[in-house]
């Protein structure tokens, strides 16, 4: 195996395109695992750390541009005001250990359905900059994943950062595993309101070969919540509105029985939790607005 | 390119710098355990999952079964056999001996390099996932039993060791034991973390 440490984005693009089946490592807690146990053999090792701005992000206007190799610990710590929602599921990301080297461009290139950045990616709404020697491709977050544990990057390409949407409200996600560390999940729900444009939007883990937004029970509830003037009133949502999403959120799933969970358990496991992060975060927007108002 | 399958790495480990050909799928631990006789260090599972093999990179707690040897090269390694100051022990592998902190003691030089980090991390402000406010105003709470049991929660004892093991570090921390780490199996338990 031969392993090539490029000290420079430029190089390390152009050793991809060199050696295209080149497997690139960052936070290696998904490769070396591979490694170790013989599961994959790569005849060329692309090691990224050296690359200085992979470990860095910018936080913009409206987005933030998180550089694909930021560990889980760092986005906890530094940028949970802007990305609350994939700080809450990098929280949930195997244990301390591995939260100080794995990362959201990790996550991605392994594009297991299992892995936790990606419902809060679909619910915050994100792109992937996936960058070759041919240029640069900003791909919707969800286009990216094209099934399990595959995506759409070209041979030549590397990640060189995701661009995430700034919180504009309440986030949140939840995840159910056998226990608190070092679960995969059984099945996993991102939710993230967004008061600026009205509209809900959410992700859904491990409960379909991809990572899914849940398009149907959010256009529900976004004509439910505008219908009955929530947005502006900020009153409770009925519960037979969050019955319904909940139910929709449940429908959109297409899991598989394996040995975490059966398929009907995922199903109604991602209604429970539907309907949990729903009045967490409408909770919050209704604090919000009231001391707004009062103020 | 030719292909290349060894390289020839210096590493820097517990402040001395050593130098050795190693092959290219070498890890980290096993450079350690294998090649310069650093045993303390222990494998597990060699998957990331049991914490037996934590080292500090670069004063950061990593499993060193998950990093590559020749990755590691211009990283400073902290093994559990650079802790003390002569025989001077460093005030968590004491606190670990006073509080009896292991049963057969494998999973301990783990355990200890973690709880270094464990210490350093409060210190800096990291909230962990037992901190139930995360938004950054709400500041980070303090290192209660709950806090420590999460923190730690990368690292497995098979003995079960866990009661002495959160007391030995609430010690190191200076936090007082008692509220630490109650008495546990005594106490009628409660229902944690209802979701409100
Ligand atoms: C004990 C343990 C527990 C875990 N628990 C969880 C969990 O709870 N939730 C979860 O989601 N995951 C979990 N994981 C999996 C893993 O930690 C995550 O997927 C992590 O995000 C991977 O990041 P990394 O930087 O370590 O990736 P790496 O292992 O370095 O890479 C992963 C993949 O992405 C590719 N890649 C990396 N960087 C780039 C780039 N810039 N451009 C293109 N491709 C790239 C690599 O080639 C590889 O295919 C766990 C792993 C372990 C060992
Ligand atoms: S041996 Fe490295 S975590 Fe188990
Ligand atoms: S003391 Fe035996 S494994 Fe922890």
């Amino acid at each position: 195996m031969d392993f090539l440490r490029p000290a420079s984005w430029e190089e390390a693009l152009a050793a991809k395109a060199e050696h295209p089946t080149a497997v690139p490592i960052a936070g290696g807690t998904d490769v070396m695992v591979e490694i170790n146990f013989d599961h994959r053999r790569p005849d060329v090792l692309l090691d990224l750390n050296r690359i200085g701005e992979l470990q860095e992000w910018e936080v913009g206007e409206e987005t933030v541009r998180l550089g694909a190799s930021v560990p889980y610990t760092r986005i906890i710590e530094r940028l949970r005001g802007e990305l609350p929602g994939l700080a809450l599921a990098g929280h949930t990301v195997g244990s301390p250990q591995i939260r100080n080297r794995g990362s959201v461009g990790g996550n991605l290139g392994a594009a297991s359905p299992a892995g936790d950045s990606h419902p809060a990616l679909l619910a915050a709404g994100a792109e992937v900059e996936a960058v070759s020697v041919r240029g640069t491709r900003m791909i919707p977050v969800e286009e990216f994943y094209t099934g399990v544990k595959r995506n759409c990057l070209e041979a030549d390409e590397l990640i060189r950062a995701v661009h995430i949407k700034k919180a504009d409200g309440p986030q949140q996600f939840s995840k159910v595993g056998t226990r608190n560390a070092m679960v995969i999940a059984v099945c996993a729900f991102g939710l993230a309101l967004h008061p600026e444009t009205r509209t809900v939007k959410t992700g859904i883990g491990s409960a379909a070969p991809t990572p899914i937004r849940a398009r149907a029970a959010e256009e529900f509830l976004n004509a439910a919540l505008e219908e009955a003037g929530l947005w502006d009133n900020g009153r409770i949502i009925p519960p037979s509105v969050a019955r319904q999403f909940a139910e929709l959120v449940s429908g959109a799933a297409n899991p598989i029985d394996d040995v975490r969970g059966s398929a009907a358990y995922r199903r109604h496991a991602l209604g429970v939790m539907a309907r949990r992060t729903l009045g967490w975060t409408w909770d919050e927007y209704r604090g919000n607005e009231r001391s707004a108002r009062c103020a | 390119m030719a292909q290349s399958t060894s390289s020839v790495i210096t590493l820097n480990v517990n402040g001395e710098k050593r130098t050795l050909p190693v092959d290219h799928r070498t890890t980290l631990l096993d450079a350690l355990r294998e090649r310069l006789d650093l045993t303390g260090t222990k494998k597990g599972c060699d998957q990331g999952q049991c914490g037996a093999c934590t080292v500090l990179i670069d004063g950061r707690r990593a499993v060193s079964c998950l990093q590559l040897a020749v990755a590691a090269e211009g990283r400073e390694i902290t093994t559990i056999e650079g802790l003390a100051d002569g025989d001077q022990l460093h005030p968590v592998q004491q606190a670990f001996l006073d509080l009896d902190g292991f049963q057969c003691g494998y999973c301990t030089p783990g355990q200890i390099c973690s709880a270094l980090a464990v210490i350093e991390e409060h210190a800096a402000g990291w909230p962990s996932a037992a901190t139930t406010d995360v938004r950054p105003e709400a500041g980070v709470p303090p290192l209660t039993a709950d806090e420590i049991r999460e923190r730690m929660s990368g690292n497995l004892c098979r003995c079960g060791a866990y009661v002495s093991i959160v007391q030995a570090v609430a010690r190191a921390a200076g936090v007082e034991t008692a509220q630490a780490a109650p008495a546990l199996p005594q106490q009628g338990r409660t229902e944690e973390g209802t979701a409100a």
